[in-house]
């Protein structure tokens, strides 16, 4: 293997990860706060698609590339946040908050209707037919010395980036972010300290949820839009989570983009089949959880007895 | 006779040692205290010598075999049961069940050369396997006179009876050795004062006591010798008599006086 | 229309079968696997496989059907069932998933997405059990749910239930009772695939075809829904609730609304079922079973 084509498939997987790694988040902020799997996760990435889809496709009408279709994908990457994080923090609302003192099966098991409700909800609204999400920008693939990247490669990186580079900051240095880790380590002690806890687990679903939102647009430019998409793909972001350490958040970016490397290259370079390459995933999930079920980055959990 | 036996047990979590080198010994027939400050390392003791823990470095024999590491339900076949500091109930299950369960192991293949096979075969056999199951669970509920709460789920005892009931799971496995972790933590004077009996009466049936406890006046009372932690050593170790009037031990409890 | 309603009883009995294996899983052990379609999916392939390619009688295929799903149940159990809950559910959908995309891309052996077809009808002392003919096969049906219901409920009510639900309830308490949990998370799985697996074997000599497309995550989440909705830990409710969400999948058809009602229906209805279950009524419709003890006992010490 040449070094262009290294950089080649070092680009493809990158961009591959960070979608991963945006979505990752939202799994691992959960699983953080409220130690379970918010199994629903992967169809509010699916909405979150479908929203941008329609906002997009209104707001540009048959305008051609240009300035306007930039700024109209944005809004509808805006509009698209905004929407699956009120649909995330209603979900907690009603179909996971009432079963905090619950045995530990009946949220799981509650996340896994939600994501049934809300995946037939969609083929049966939008039907089970696929749609093009359309590039906003001119999708020409431009040549650095040999290294092939397109714009929507650059796209995904710069925002991903972003959205991490942000909420690393927010969970760092704000009120709310210390709130967030304070709960996360002791809710009880958390509460009893003044914190809110209901506001700071809304607000956790809320963020993992737009970012979702983002990650399901992202991924809607390569591979379209339809009523199960997010479940693949969910599943993936979700042996992210555990690679890096569920509940640790770089920990989830890191993973991210390490199962995006290793999809890559596994197929480009090990010769897995293109038909196997979602059993990677599984693979790498099985071999972590034998060999170091904590994750990467996460931390040994021992019953106190 | 010792019993049981630790030596140069130790227990590190990363840098922070919560059991360093103790040797720890258990005469058969005795009530055995253990007592120490808060955080002292008593509770991590007991989990390395019932295998819910592994010594990070030291043994722990047990009637002259070396059991360190052995995994928890291999040691409690062997003879040791125990109970725990924050109540460890089957909740969701009958009061006679939990009892029950401690003798899961009594009949089946070990004990009754495969009658759970049987079991499958006939159903004279399974109900003759529960009968006996059932009757010895009773026995234990009678010992603690607790048989009119049987079929009430454990979760809906009073405090005190969730502690008793911990007691007579344990002693459903028939062990030789019993540890208490603090058994009498929340109750009251009078409750205290029937568990006391009660322990006694335990030691009475020849099985040898080990109790975690800061209820002094339950320790000093009814062991017949106590050892001492502090730090996660091994700071004294004797009769009742002996450890109230060691000055280590004072210090420990109440700190140095200044002169 | 009558005929139907067979139909849906034969469904109910075959789901009935894996909802009792999940039910050794799930209530029982506490363990959320998903992947019962997995199982279901290797017992019909057993029995389809042997039956065209090598001629063996359904009889023949069905302890191999059984025993495959089981071994399978070893060995995702084994590496698995050492983790916490959530990874389980995670673990075994993806198994699940594997076997589905195993079979649709082993032409030479599944014959991939199209699937194997003209499986022989069984056949019982010269009489063929004709699927076409409901009744004898219905009858088969029931007399397979009476027999694993009879077995089950027994190995519930033995030191091996107690000892599955002592894992559920507290494991550190359990092991200090001298049980060994892994041992006992291993049965449980193994059974439960095991009887998945004969559900997969009478699946595929009742429609005498099976492709890939059948054994989807909807038939795991629609057995996990059989026993949510009757209650975990009661293998009565397992049957029920087998007979409810099969009554409520071919509800359009059988009430001739299917053109109104909209194909997602059945599975947005699940999802309901699941969320509106956890929230006013985990226990079930019939709750656990729970057992009194004593009763004959304490008559007979009231008369000395």
């Amino acid at each position: 293997m040449g070094i262009s084509e290294f950089f080649q498939h070092l680009m493809n997987g990158l961009t591959l990860g960070g979608i991963y790694a945006l979505i990752a988040l939202g799994y691992t902020m959960v699983y953080g706060i409220l130690k379970f799997i918010n199994f629903a996760h992967g169809d509010i990435l699916m909405v979150g698609a479908y929203i941008g889809l329609f906002v997009f496709d209104g707001l540009r009408g048959d305008a051609p590339l240009g300035t306007w279709t930039f700024v109209s994908f944005f809004i509808a990457m805006l509009v698209s946040m905004v929407s699956c994080g009120l649909l995330g923090m209603a979900i907690e609302r009603i179909a996971y908050k009432p079963l905090r003192k619950a045995t530990r099966l009946a949220p799981l098991l509650s996340a896994i209707g939600v994501s049934f409700i809300l995946s037939n909800s969609a083929a049966w609204v939008f039907g089970t037919q696929s749609r093009k999400l359309n590039y906003p920008f001119d999708n020409t693939p431009i040549s650095f010395g040999g290294v092939v990247i397109t714009p929507h490669q650059i796209l995904i990186l710069v925002v991903s980036v972003i959205m991490m580079v942000t909420l690393k900051l927010f969970v760092d240095r704000t009120r709310m972010g210390k709130a967030m880790r304070a709960t996360s380590l002791d809710q009880d002690t958390a509460m009893l300290m003044g914190i809110n806890v209901n506001k700071v687990i809304s607000m956790t679903f809320a963020i993992g949820s737009a970012l979702a939102a983002v990650g399901g647009i992202l991924i809607a430019l390569d591979y379209k839009v339809y009523p199960t998409m997010g479940t693949m793909t969910g599943l993936k972001a979700f042996v992210a989570a555990v690679v890096g350490g569920i509940g640790n958040i770089s920990g989830a970016m890191f993973g991210g983009i390490l199962l995006g490397l290793l999809e890559t290259f596994g197929v480009a370079v090990f010769g897995i089949p293109t038909g196997l390459k979602d059993t990677i995933a599984f693979g790498v999930l099985i071999l972590i959880l034998l060999i170091k079920p904590e994750g990467l980055f996460g931390k040994v959990e021992k019953e106190k007895v | 006779m010792i019993l049981l036996e630790t030596e140069a047990l130790t227990r590190a979590y990363g840098g922070v040692v919560a059991v360093s080198k103790v040797d720890f010994q258990v005469e058969a027939g005795l009530i055995t205290g253990l007592i120490g400050p808060n955080g002292a390392g008593k509770t991590t003791l007991f989990n390395n010598m019932t295998g819910l823990d592994v010594p990070s470095s030291g043994k722990v024999f047990f009637n002259n075999k070396d059991i360190t590491g052995f995994p928890a339900h291999k040691i409690c076949r062997m003879g040791i049961a125990r109970t725990f500091q924050n109540i460890r109930l089957f909740k969701e299950l009958s009061v006679v069940e939990n009892v029950m369960i401690g003798r899961h192991f009594k009949t089946g293949k070990d004990a009754t050369h495969g009658r759970f096979l049987n079991a499958l075969k006939s159903y004279v056999y399974l109900k003759q396997e529960e009968q006996e199951i059932y009757e010895a669970a009773d026995n234990w509920l009678d010992f603690f006179d607790m048989s009119q709460f049987k079929n009430e789920l454990a979760k809906n005892l009073p405090y005190g009876r969730q502690r008793e009931l911990e007691i007579a799971r344990a002693l459903a496995t028939d062990p030789k050795l019993l540890f208490l972790d603090e058994p009498a933590a929340g109750m009251n004077p009078q409750e205290t004062d029937h568990l006391m009996a009660t322990i006694r009466k335990i030691r009475d049936l020849g099985i040898t006591v080990v109790l975690i406890e800061h209820d002094m006046k339950l320790v000093m009372n009814i062991c017949d010798t106590i050892t001492v932690l502090n730090y996660g050593m091994k700071l004294a170790q004797g009769t009742p008599r002996e450890i109230k009037h060691n000055p280590s031990v004072i210090e420990a409890y109440l700190g140095k006086e200044e002169e | 229309m009558f005929n139907f309603f067979l139909l849906i009883l034969i469904y109910s009995g075959i789901y009935a079968l894996m909802a009792i294996g999940q039910n050794v899983i799930t209530g029982y052990g506490g363990m959320l696997s998903l992947c019962q379609a997995g199982f279901f999916a290797i017992g019909s392939y057993a029995t389809a496989i042997l039956a065209t390619q090598f001629g063996w009688s359904f009889w023949a295929t069905l302890p191999v059907a059984a025993l495959l799903s089981a071994v399978f149940g070893l060995l995702i159990g084994l590496p698995t069932l050492r983790l916490k809950g959530d990874y389980l559910a995670i673990a075994t959908l993806g198994f699940g998933e594997i076997v589905r995309n195993v079979l649709n891309n082993w032409d030479s052996l599944t014959n991939g997405p199209m699937g194997i077809q003209k499986i022989p009808m069984p056949d019982l002392f010269g009489f063929t059990i004709n699927p076409y003919r409901k009744y004898a096969f219905l009858v088969m049906i029931i007399i397979f749910v009476i027999i694993a219901y009879y077995l089950f409920q027994r190995l519930a009510r033995s030191r091996m239930g107690r000892a599955l639900t002592a894992v559920r309830e507290d494991e550190i308490a359990a092991q200090s009772m001298g049980i060994n949990i892994t041992k006992y998370k291993v049965y449980a799985f193994v059974l439960g695939a095991a009887v998945a697996g004969i559900a997969g074997s009478l699946q595929a000599v009742f429609s005498l075809s099976v492709t890939p497309g059948t054994y989807t995550f909807m038939v795991s989440v629609m057995v996990l829904c059989m026993v949510v909705l009757g209650g975990m830990g009661n293998f009565k409710a397992a049957i029920l609730g087998a007979f409810i969400i099969q009554l409520i999948s071919y509800f359009p058809q059988l009430t001739g609304l299917s053109s109104v009602i909209p194909p997602q229906f059945k599975q947005i209805l699940f999802g309901l079922i699941l969320v509106v279950m956890m929230i006013w009524r985990p226990q079930g419709l019939l709750g656990r079973e729970e057992h009194t003890y004593g009763k004959k006992h304490a008559q007979k010490r009231g008369s000395k």
